[in-house]
């Protein structure tokens, strides 16, 4: 049976080879094209997890000049304690921290403009911020600036070539830190390298380094993603009470919902998925109208052939299982060679973002494409299975 | 044949007042008017008449390709038209053989291929299978070209293939249709010699033809002419091997 498809397909090789054409590619380019739209997706994706769906970012804007001077009252620790003791509905946690870029060096190496930041514990529970290996610095810490600090894997890496970094000491600008932890490998989602860092308590920094004055910002943890939009009113609210703002037209500081931007950014990716699948999709069905094609009139050219089959007593179903097996043998040979063709090609970066290959988008195509060669090879297949030999048998 | 050891006395063919119209009102067309017709195992008969007769008409209801619109047609002893599509199809796989005036080979399937085909059809094991056809292929003298495509054969040989094809199945009833109608006059010889052999073996033989020199190589003519036979005479060959039959 196999064979005698084979047969049929290569008694015309030219016309086979250009329907098997038509379906590879339009296999090949609904995967590549639904890999094209997930790749995108999936970066936009990862950018916010990387964020954290759930945080806010309030960071104090130069409303009256200097950072975080609004009148008198400046973002401090305190105001975030302030928020916390508020107990917003929608507010789980409010982080405050304090950066600064200075030299940290071991005993043997020495790394400059190292982002350096004061924070506490509950950082390591956002977004992605996790500790690898060791653990935190936790709140006593905090409370008596302790001289504990957590290390990023490439700072690691620099400083400590040889061993583990953990239980080491580094100096920071002069103070020495033990390592405590070390932070989880994190993605890189912009220009500076986020596993370049280092962390202490915000407390030490603030006496080593900073002073006690304005936070660089302020993290908030809203209690899930749905009430992020809920809490960056809530505290908004309590911010221009604790800090006496009357002006809310002209807020000393902003809140930045990045989780929100890149949402949007990941709904357009997802519809432009779509809009890449439908146009592959059309091109699948020209495919296979190429594929009825070809099917029409080998059956049409094969009347003859039919006619004899019938009369040395091939039975209705012989002939219709003889087309079919042939409409399905060679748009499965296309659709084979169309998925090798998109796995290929999805090795290669288009416009910047790496395909990934849907895993649900190879049957799917494969399945479509065989589908519509043998929904569409079965009517004239049919139609010859039925003739009367001797109607077959005249044709020219 | 096995079937019809035990009982000789049923014909092969038994035709009792067969018509086929076609189209229907006015326009209707009766190619057969009133067939009736004996043919006995091992007959070896040739139906004769000009175009229009009917006989093309006949040879399809004779082959099981058409069913007629009236009468009854018995095949060794079964009732042809009570039988469905499939059945039909088997009758023609396993009790006719056919062969066409224009060889009516499948075009890129080798000589051995061809006459494998109705084997394929009738469920033969593939080792069977390769086995008789090179059995029939080697009795009408083509072995050696088992692996050639029929465009590669000369007319002759194409026929001799189709007449392999024919027997292979050891069918009951062998019909040609004006089977040397597209052959020189070395191959027409060829094979009016090949089907007397048959006919001295016993096969049941009707050769649908308007030539009167090969319809004078068989046992029995019948001519057909509007629909009806008009004569029907059986000949006497000198050296004939149908008395010996």
């Amino acid at each position: 049976m196999i064979l005698s498809a084979l047969r049929g397909i290569t008694a015309n090789k030219l016309r086979s080879v250009l329907t098997l054409l038509g379906v590879m590619i339009g296999v090949a380019s609904v995967i590549l094209l639904l890999a094209v739209g997930n790749g995108s997706a999936q970066t936009v994706n990862s950018a916010i997890s990387q964020l954290g769906t759930n945080t806010l970012t309030v960071r104090p804007s130069g409303g009256g000049g200097a950072t975080g001077t609004v009148g008198a009252k400046k973002i401090t620790t305190t105001v975030g304690e302030q928020i916390q003791a508020a107990k917003l509905g929608h507010v789980r946690e409010v982080i405050p921290q304090v950066a600064g870029s200075l030299t940290v060096a071991s005993t043997t190496a020495s790394e400059t403009s190292i982002s350096v930041i004061g924070t506490t514990p509950a950082y390591f529970t956002v977004g992605t911020n996790s500790i690898a290996t060791g653990s935190a610095f936790t709140a006593a810490d905090v409370t008596n600036s302790t001289k504990d600090a957590v290390i990023g894997t490439t700072l690691a890496g620099e400083l400590f070539p040889s061993g583990s970094a953990l239980g080491q000491q580094v100096t920071v600008g002069g103070t020495p830190l033990t390592i405590v932890g070390i932070l989880a490998q994190q993605g890189s989602v912009g220009f500076t390298d986020p596993n370049s860092v280092i962390i202490a308590p915000i407390s030490r920094i603030q006496a080593s380094f900073t002073g006690y004055g304005a936070v660089s910002s302020l993290t908030v943890e809203a209690k899930n993603a749905d009430a992020v939009a809920a809490a960056q009113g809530e505290v908004e609210v309590i911010l221009n009470q604790l800090l006496g703002i009357t002006d809310t037209a002209n807020e000393p500081y902003t809140i930045i919902n990045q989780g929100s931007l890149l949402q949007t950014a990941a709904t357009s990716a997802a519809s432009f998925t779509v809009l890449l699948g439908a146009v592959a999709a059309i091109s699948l069905l020209v495919g296979g109208i190429g594929v009825t094609n070809v099917m029409l009139v080998s059956v049409t050219e094969r009347t003859r052939e039919i006619g004899i089959r019938k009369a040395l007593g091939a039975t209705r179903g012989a002939i219709l299982g003889q087309f079919l097996v042939e409409a399905a043998t060679l748009t499965l040979l296309g659709g084979v060679l169309g998925v090798i063709t998109a796995l290929i090609g999805a090795q290669l970066p288009f416009n910047g973002t790496q395909p990934v290959v849907l895993s649900y988008s190879i049957p799917l195509a494969l399945g479509v494409s065989v589908g519509i060669g043998v929904f569409f090879g079965v009517y004239p297949a049919a139609r010859a299975a039925a003739m009367r030999p001797i109607q077959a048998l005249r044709a020219i | 044949m096995s079937l019809n050891d035990g009982r000789s006395a049923v014909p092969v063919v038994k035709l009792t007042d067969i018509t086929q119209v076609y189209g229907t009102g006015d326009a209707a067309v009766h190619a057969l008017r009133g067939i009736s017709l004996d043919v006995a195992q091992g007959d070896y008969v040739a139906i004769m008449g000009p175009s229009g007769s009917g006989k093309s008409t006949l040879m399809n209801v004779l082959g099981c390709l058409d069913v007629a619109s009236s009468g009854s047609y018995r095949l060794a002893g079964n009732d042809v038209k009570i039988l469905e599509e499939n059945q039909l199809a088997r009758i023609r796989n396993r009790q006719i053989g056919f062969v066409f005036q224009s060889f009516n080979l499948v075009p890129r399937m080798s000589a051995l291929a061809n006459v494998e085909l109705p084997l394929v059809y009738g469920r033969v094991g593939r080792a069977e299978r390769r086995e008789r056809a090179l059995e029939a292929l080697d009795s009408v003298g083509l072995s050696s070209r088992a692996n050639h495509q029929p465009q590669e054969l000369s007319g002759g040989q194409q026929q001799r293939v189709a007449i392999a094809r024919a027997l292979v199945t050891s069918p009951t009833l062998l019909l040609a249709d004006e089977p040397t109608g597209n052959l020189d006059s070395a191959s027409t010889d060829e094979i009016l010699d090949m089907f007397n052999h048959l006919a001295l073996q016993g096969r049941t033989i009707i050769v649908i033809t308007h030539e009167p020199h090969v319809a004078e190589q068989s046992h029995r003519i019948i001519t057909l002419s509007d629909g009806l036979i008009v004569a029907d005479r059986t000949l006497q060959h000198s050296e004939s091997v149908g008395v010996r039959s």
